[in-house]
């Protein structure tokens, strides 16, 4: 096998072997915890511009299925493993996946001390590599150190759709929804579609005016890669759309809701990327373990001009603010991560919006969230009960 | 939600005596709960008969119950007692059963007692099958397809509807008896022909067969705000048709995408809320066919379970001390997460590593079982192993069980593979043995394809072609020299030292040497829960070879402690218990301890024993690592039984300190001429001996000492090592078994020379458990053997204090353990067996280590002995702890009895005779305690599941040997009342001394064939001694019937009049239930 090699921004190395395409890569790694789903994650346009760490040390046990795709194509810039399967099993599988791999033109390294990589970003931040196949360790450091951090890109716009495009509901329609595409998850539209939601995909750029203009029963807000605070515009689009539509934003469009309502928003030490995370319902305190994918966060105590408080011991639901006045009316927190005490969600109270930094729709991970995918379809027929 | 405050008392029913299915899994799961529940300010009260155990010391509980776990006995505690509430999720199915029975009885209602864990309506639901596939299918799930059926047409039809093949089980039938799985309609009706016959009510299920497929087992908890967590996803590498516990099992699960697992994860939460367990751990079983992906639901364990330890072992999450904290109203969310300690519990633990879980078995101990595994448990233990790939860990579990392989073939004991003929290999692969594994690694070195074995074993293609990835290794080693890129990749795919040396036929130093040079070192990785998401508090670590190794530095007063490895036969939870109690007691001297074990069944193997643990093979190679990483002060072997003593000379040849005793002083007392020398030295007497090197020699030895003789080699070869032999016949038949020699020629046996002692016939055997520190001694205890020396020790009940010794023999038992403990410069334990015969006392071993009767000893007499014993080896005196008040002053002249007995596996294995022997077969032991010999005796029968009858008709059938004793028997229980059956000689001789018998006649012949007296239920109790040697003929059949029937069967003269007593004891009035903390209090040792 060729050697494959990675070196951080901060000059540590990392050896194993290619088992993916030739060729050198860079960008922002992240790790991820999640023990199934590397297809769907590998193919999650949120992941768009970064090298991915999968913890797991099996990878590609079960093959390749296109069903799983969340995209396209495979959106991150690379993938480092522990230990690559050639061997697809399941009666699933149409490929093996380092074939899928190989096919997108994704440099992938296998026989990594991946948990060793882990811990460097976990202890000293997300940060830029470089990844190269047989290439030269002095290069990729160079390459590393040069390749800017995800603060401050507008990643979205790469990875949006150029075109509206239509997905018809699974049976009678229960109504229509504009989904903007920050990057969106291909089963973020199957769970609205087998739910009776019509969606009409829409680009980033695409103002208020014209998605009002197709006449939705509400909008919703993608998920997508990278920094929120770059996407003045589709902000500046919910900013017009409150109020007179409902809103349901995730991951991403739940930090661009956040924005919209004038809150700001701040960069993780290394993010939040598993299946596994426990994210408290504050409105009944029980806990849904999620899956997750994001780097920033939305801080809600800047809309009171307010500071966050410290992580001390567990989280409590005090650390997030209720009832925050806004241009829009007040605002909640709905959602809290109960490993780190970050917000998770959010409704507002005088317009119909809400949202969650998690990923309802599963796709890698848990489904315990599913349910909320059911009130947006309440409250795109009306028959909302909940304010909150 | 917080803690309840409505409730203050507890109590916790423990598992009782290890059998097979239910071992020392419960002894962790119950020490963590009490733990926890003590440490929020619970009263807790324990009952369980097992005194091996952890959680039945007397500090885990506010009061213990040493006490048989049936219904009576626990109804008499709560009473006692009076407790808020009931506990009965951690004694594993003992424990549900007792409740149930109890429930039944109104008494929870009657004194107002709380069931809490599980509410009686789930327990029910979950343990009934047909109300639990119900229940299963309205909450949207989908269960086996089946069709009751009452006719032949009916049947036919019910074939016809899920397609051949499919399982046919009659209903009703104890066992599952003349259960069958049918390929075509030939075979199927006469399987459900002989079923109906079968059946009581005449019905027989008939079911879609799930043979071959994938098996899962995912771990839930669930909170009382109906939060859900699945702990861990367990993948069984055998197919369905395997049970699980017996199963190769995997964690997490490999072959699962996203989709097919996340769907499995709602339904097991389904499965809690439908069952309605509110609170605590489950585990639920899936089998998935692997051509279409469909999932159906097979059971659900509504407690913890084996696998839900496994599952705490293998994810760092800590199951069942959750479950006692949810029990009592805590949520996930309240609770935060031990590992990381800044996370709440309210999460599911992400591995980066992979755990590997193999079964051991004893099938050597029991010749009558077939060795196949199938949908009944027969492994007695289990080692895992952590590695960060599949083949890394699989290779590390598989040296891990000590059966003498050093990881996946490559190895010398692949002989046994190498040997079989291509076509004998592939008909073999559909066959699942515990050897099957090798075969498919040696079918795939002789060429098969990795899609034709996964066919012919129903193994997941994924898990061969990981199997394959190792053995391409395997050749590409041993095509090629030693190599140091090799060796790297070899050591990550988790091949051994000792494999890579047989590979390149070099010595296993020249491997380790080229390693050393090469920098290419064990690194040690910590199992955090979180992937490494979350900084780790708990060093609980594994080897593997990686980059970067997370061991901490070594600290400066440091020691290690050498666990037991799996649990087999004669090696069990009472040689973890001295360790466990190894690490409390050097950490209440202020020392920091480092545990090795690889059973994940194992109080030692939780995080919170040791200062750091390891869970690794207890091999030179992995423990040297070890060593060099920890650099401890010292290391100490003698408490966890053969398996750290295997170590000990490497170890010290490697400059490791041994603690205590040295290991030349172990070898003194094994080896049979150095220890003859010691004896001769100090005027010790043993019964007379020799070693024979030839089959000649042989039987110069028996005619010098004499039969009957015990004879067994110096190596152990296999299980059926030590017999005892009459005859020059039996001589003859022993050497042809064991040594393969052919009928009366000649065979050497130098290799394993064969060691010859007189057998002492009618001698009283006893045990001695002392702590020797270099010049002071303390008498832990004297034992007195109800069975005769002859029966393994392991296998007899035992009695303190001794009730038939005199002062005189007491005075020579006392003196002779001093000789030895001096003689073998003893420091720390000792135990020394002696036969007794009228007044001349023999020595049969010593063994300078820990016995298996230490932990009995220490609750009976309240003194921890193995604690003691550390302080001693790390060097303090038994003056300073006698003036620390951890010794007592002197012996202590207890105001009770206690009995200890074993408990064997005849259930399990209905064909195997029941005769003891020397030969150890007890997988675990129990322990009565009350104020006099014959009502402790009696609850230690009880406690052993044995019904002794209270009244009813006795079958006595005597050796002649035994007759004089019989006569004593019979007499007592025809005074209790008894109706007595005898065969013809027995009934002569007893009438020829006046006690009335009704004889009956031979098996099979006659209205009184005791065999059919059996099965119409008209014996309750049968005593039955075989003649000398003669384990055939009626009496074999006799106590096979006996052991179908659940009839007690007695078969030594000792153990009838024992038993006679009790029986006497027990109608004479109800015995009390003392807690032990009582008991020590009235010892004046509290």
């Amino acid at each position: 096998m060729k050697s494959g090699i990675l070196v951080t921004a901060d000059g540590a190395v990392f050896k194993g072997e290619s088992v993916g395409a030739d060729g050198i890569a860079a960008g922002e790694i992240v790790f991820n915890t999640a023990m199934t789903g590397y297809q769907e994650i590998v193919t999650d346009p949120s992941y768009s511009g970064q090298v991915v760490v999968l913890t797991s040390p099996h990878i590609g046990n079960y093959g390749a299925a296109s069903f799983d795709d969340q995209s396209d194509r495979i959106h991150a810039r690379s993938l480092v493993t522990r230990s690559m399967s050639r061997m697809a099993s399941s009666w699933r599988s149409e490929q093996p996946f380092d074939d899928y791999l190989v096919e997108q033109g994704v440099v992938t390294l296998t026989n990594v001390d991946t948990r060793r990589l882990t811990r460097h970003i976990r202890d000293r931040g997300a940060m830029p590599v470089a990844v190269g196949v047989e290439a030269d360790e002095a290069e990729l450091a160079a390459l590393a150190s040069s390749t800017p951090s995800m603060e401050g890109q507008d990643l979205a716009s790469a990875v949006t759709t150029k075109e509206p495009y239509r997905r018809a509901a699974d049976g009678p329609s229960l109504g229509h929804v504009i989904a903007y595409d920050f990057g969106i998850k291909r089963d973020i539209i199957r769970s609205m579609n087998s739910r009776g939601l019509d969606v009409t995909v829409v680009p980033a750029s695409t103002s208020a005016e014209a998605a009002l203009a197709l006449a939705p029963d509400a909008v919703f807000l993608s998920n997508g890669p990278g920094d929120p605070e770059p996407l003045a515009e589709p902000v500046e689009a919910i900013r017009g759309i409150l109020g007179r539509k409902p809103v349901f934003g995730i991951c991403l469009g739940h930090q661009l809701l956040g924005l919209a309502l004038g809150a700001n928003t701040f960069k993780l030490p290394f993010g939040h990327h598993g299946g596994n995370h426990p994210v408290k319902r504050l409105v009944d305190g029980t806990v849904e373990i999620t899956s997750q994918n994001h780097g920033f966060a939305v801080d809600l105590w800047s809309l009171a001009g307010e500071e966050r408080p410290m992580l001390e011991g567990l989280p409590t639901p005090e650390m997030l603010p209720a009832n925050v006045p806004t241009a829009f009316g007040d605002v909640s927190a709905t959602h809290q991560n109960l490993n780190d005490g970050t917000n998770e969600g959010m409704a507002c109270r005088d317009v119909e919006a809400f949202s969650v930094q998690y990923h309802p729709e599963a796709a890698p991970g848990p489904n315990d969230a599913m349910v909320l995918f059911d009130r947006f379809v309440e409250v795109v027929r009306g028959t909302d009960a909940e304010a909150n | 939600m917080p803690k309840r405050t409505d409730i203050q008392s507890i109590v916790v029913i423990g598992s009782g005596p290890i059998i097979i299915g239910q071992a020392c899994e419960f002894d962790y799961s119950g020490t963590q709960a009490v733990k926890v529940l003590r440490e929020h300010g619970y009263r807790v009260v324990l009952v369980n008969s097992n005194p091996a155990t952890i959680m039945t010391d007397p500090e885990f509980a506010d009061a213990t119950y040493i006490e048989p776990i049936t219904a009576a006995v626990v109804e008499q505690i709560l009473r006692k007692e009076r407790p808020d509430a009931v506990l009965p999720t951690l004694g594993g199915q003992t424990a549900l059963n007792v409740t149930m029975e109890l429930a039944e009885t109104g008494v929870f209602k009657e004194l107002g007692i709380e069931l809490i864990g599980a509410s009686l309506d789930a327990i029910e639901s979950a343990e009934d099958r047909g109300r639990f596939k119900l229940i299963m299918e309205a909450a949207g799930m989908e269960t086996a397809k089946a069709h009751y059926v009452r006719s032949m047409d009916e049947a036919m039809f019910a074939a016809v509807d899920l397609g051949y093949p499919v399982m046919v089980r009659p209903s009703y039938i104890l066992g599952g008896g003349g259960t069958g799985l049918a390929y075509n309609e030939i075979e199927f009706v006469e399987i459900v022909q002989a079923g109906f016959d079968a059946s009581p009510v005449g019905e027989v299920l008939v079911e879609e067969s799930i043979y071959g497929w994938k098996e899962f087992e995912l771990e839930v908890m669930r909170d009382g705000a109906d939060n859900a967590v699945i702990v861990c996803a367990i993948e069984n590498l055998d197919p369905m048709g395997v049970h699980t516990g017996d199963s190769i099992t995997v964690a997490p699960a490999m072959t699962l995408s996203d989709r097919e697992y996340q769907e499995m994860r709602d339904e097991a939460i389904a499965c809690l809320r439908a069952i309605g367990v509110e609170t605590g751990g489950s585990n639920v079983q899936f089998a998935v066919d692997p051509a279409t992906g469909r999932r159906i639901i097979i059971e659900m364990n509504p407690r913890v379970s084996r696998s839900s330890a496994l599952a705490s072992k293998a994810t760092g999450f800590p199951i069942a001390k959750m479950a006692a904290m949810l029990a009592v109203g805590f949520t996930l969310d309240e609770i935060a997460n031990d590992i990381t300690g800044v996370t709440p519990a309210s999460f599911e633990p992400a591995l980066d590593y992979v755990v590997v879980k193999i079964p051991r078995f004893d099938f050597a101990k029991f010749p009558s079982v077939d060795p196949t595994l199938g949908t009944s448990m027969q492994s007695v233990g289990e080692a895992m192993a952590i590695g960060r790939t599949f083949p890394e860990a699989l290779q590390k579990a598989l040296r891990s069980l000590e059966t003498g392989r050093q990881g996946l073939n490559g190895d010398p004991a692949e002989a046994s593979v190498r040997s079989l003929g291509d076509s004998e290999l592939v008909q073999g692969l559909p066959v699942a043995t515990p050897d099957r594994l090798f075969e498919v690694a040696e079918g795939l070195r002789r060429g098969l394809p990795v899609a034709d074995i996964a066919e012919r074993t129903f193994i997941d293609p994924w898990f061969v072609d990981q199997v394959n990835q190792i053995v391409a290794l395997r050749n590409e080693l041993e095509d090629g020299e030693p190599d140091v890129d090799a060796l790297r990749r070899a050591k990550r795919y988790g091949f051994s030292d000792a494999q890579l040396a047989y590979l390149w036929g070099v010595e296993e130093a020249d491997v380790a040497a080229l390693r050393q040079v090469n920098g290419i070192d064990v690194t040690f990785k910590t199992v955090d829960t979180c992937a490494a998401e979350f900084e780790a508090q708990t060093p609980y670590f594994y080897s593997t070879f990686e980059d970067e190794s997370e061991a901490p530095p070594s600290g400066d007063k440091t020691v290690m402690v050498l666990g037991s490895g799996p649990n087999r036969i004669g090696q069990g939870i009472e040689f973890d218990y001295c360790c466990v109690h190894a690490a409390f007691a050097l950490e209440d001297a202020g020392y920091e301890t480092v545990m090795v074990n690889c059973n994940p069944e194992t109080v030692s193997t939780d995080y919170d024993t040791s200062t750091r643990l390891y869970f690794e093979p207890l091999t030179t190679e992995d423990v040297l690592a070890i060593v060099a990483t920890e650099q401890p002060q010292a290391v100490i072997v003698q408490l966890g039984g053969q398996t750290p003593l295997g170590l000990a000379h490497d170890l010290e040849r490697a400059g490791v300190r041994i603690a205590g005793t040295s290991p030349d002083s172990i070898d003194m007392a094994e080896d049979r001429e150095r220890f003859s020398a010691l004896c001769r030295e100090y005027g010790i007497r043993q019964p007379p001996h020799g070693t024979a090197m030839s089959v000649a020699e042989a039987m110069d030895v028996v005619d010098d000492i004499g039969f009957p003789a015990v004879v067994r080699p110096s190596y152990v070869l296999g299980g059926r090592a030590m017999r005892i032999i009459y005859s020059v016949e039996d001589l003859n038949a022993y050497l042809v078994d064991l040594y393969g020699a052919t009928p009366g020629g000649e065979v050497d046996l130098s290799e394993s020379p064969l060691l010859i002692d007189r057998f002492l016939e009618s001698a009283v055997e006893v045990d001695v458990d002392a702590v020797y520190d270099g010049q002071d001694i303390y008498i832990g205890g004297v034992m007195e053997h109800v069975e005769e020396a002859g029966v393994h020790s392991g296998d007899s009940a035992c009695v303190v204090p001794p009730p038939t010794l005199t002062d005189h023999v007491m005075d020579q038992v006392l003196a002779d353990t001093l000789k030895l403990a001096k003689g073998l410069n003893v420091v720390g334990l000792l135990n020394i067996q002696f036969a007794i015969r009228g007044d001349d006392v023999f020595v049969l071993e010593a063994n300078p280590r820990a016995s298996r009767t230490i932990p009995f000893i220490s609750k009976a007499t309240g003194v921890p002995l193995a604690k003691v014993a550390t302080r001693v080896m790390m060097g303090e005196k038994l003056s300073e702890l006698r003036r620390s008040g951890m010794v007592p002053d002197m012996a202590v002249d207890l105001p009770y009895t206690a009995v200890k007995e074993a408990v064997l596996p005849w259930k399990r294995f209905p064909n195997e005779d029941t005769l003891l022997g020397p030969e150890m077969r007890a997988t675990g032991e129990v322990m009565g305690v009350a104020p006099t010999a014959a009502i402790a005796y009696a609850k230690a029968l009880m406690g052993a599941g044995h019904s002794v009858p209270a009244h009813g008709a006795a079958f006595i059938s005597l050796a002649n040997r035994d007759k004089a004793k019989g006569v004593a028997i019979a007499e007592l229980l025809v005074d209790l009342g008894f109706k007595l059956f005898a065969t013809h000689g027995t009934a002569g001789h007893l009438a020829r001394h006046g006690v009335p018998a009704t004889h009956v006649d031979k098996v099979g012949e006659g209205a009184y064939d005791p065999v059919r007296l059996i099965e119409e239920g008209r014996i309750n109790l049968i005593v039955n001694t075989p003649a000398g040697g003669k384990a055939r003929g009626d009496g074999r059949i006799i106590r096979l019937a006996a052991t179908r029937h659940g009839i007690p069967c007695i078969t030594t003269a000792e153990g009838g009049i024992a038993v006679a007593q009790s029986i006497q004891a027990a109608q004479e009035r109800d015995a009390d239930v003392n807690s032990i903390q009582d008991l020590h209090v009235s010892a004046g040792l509290a």
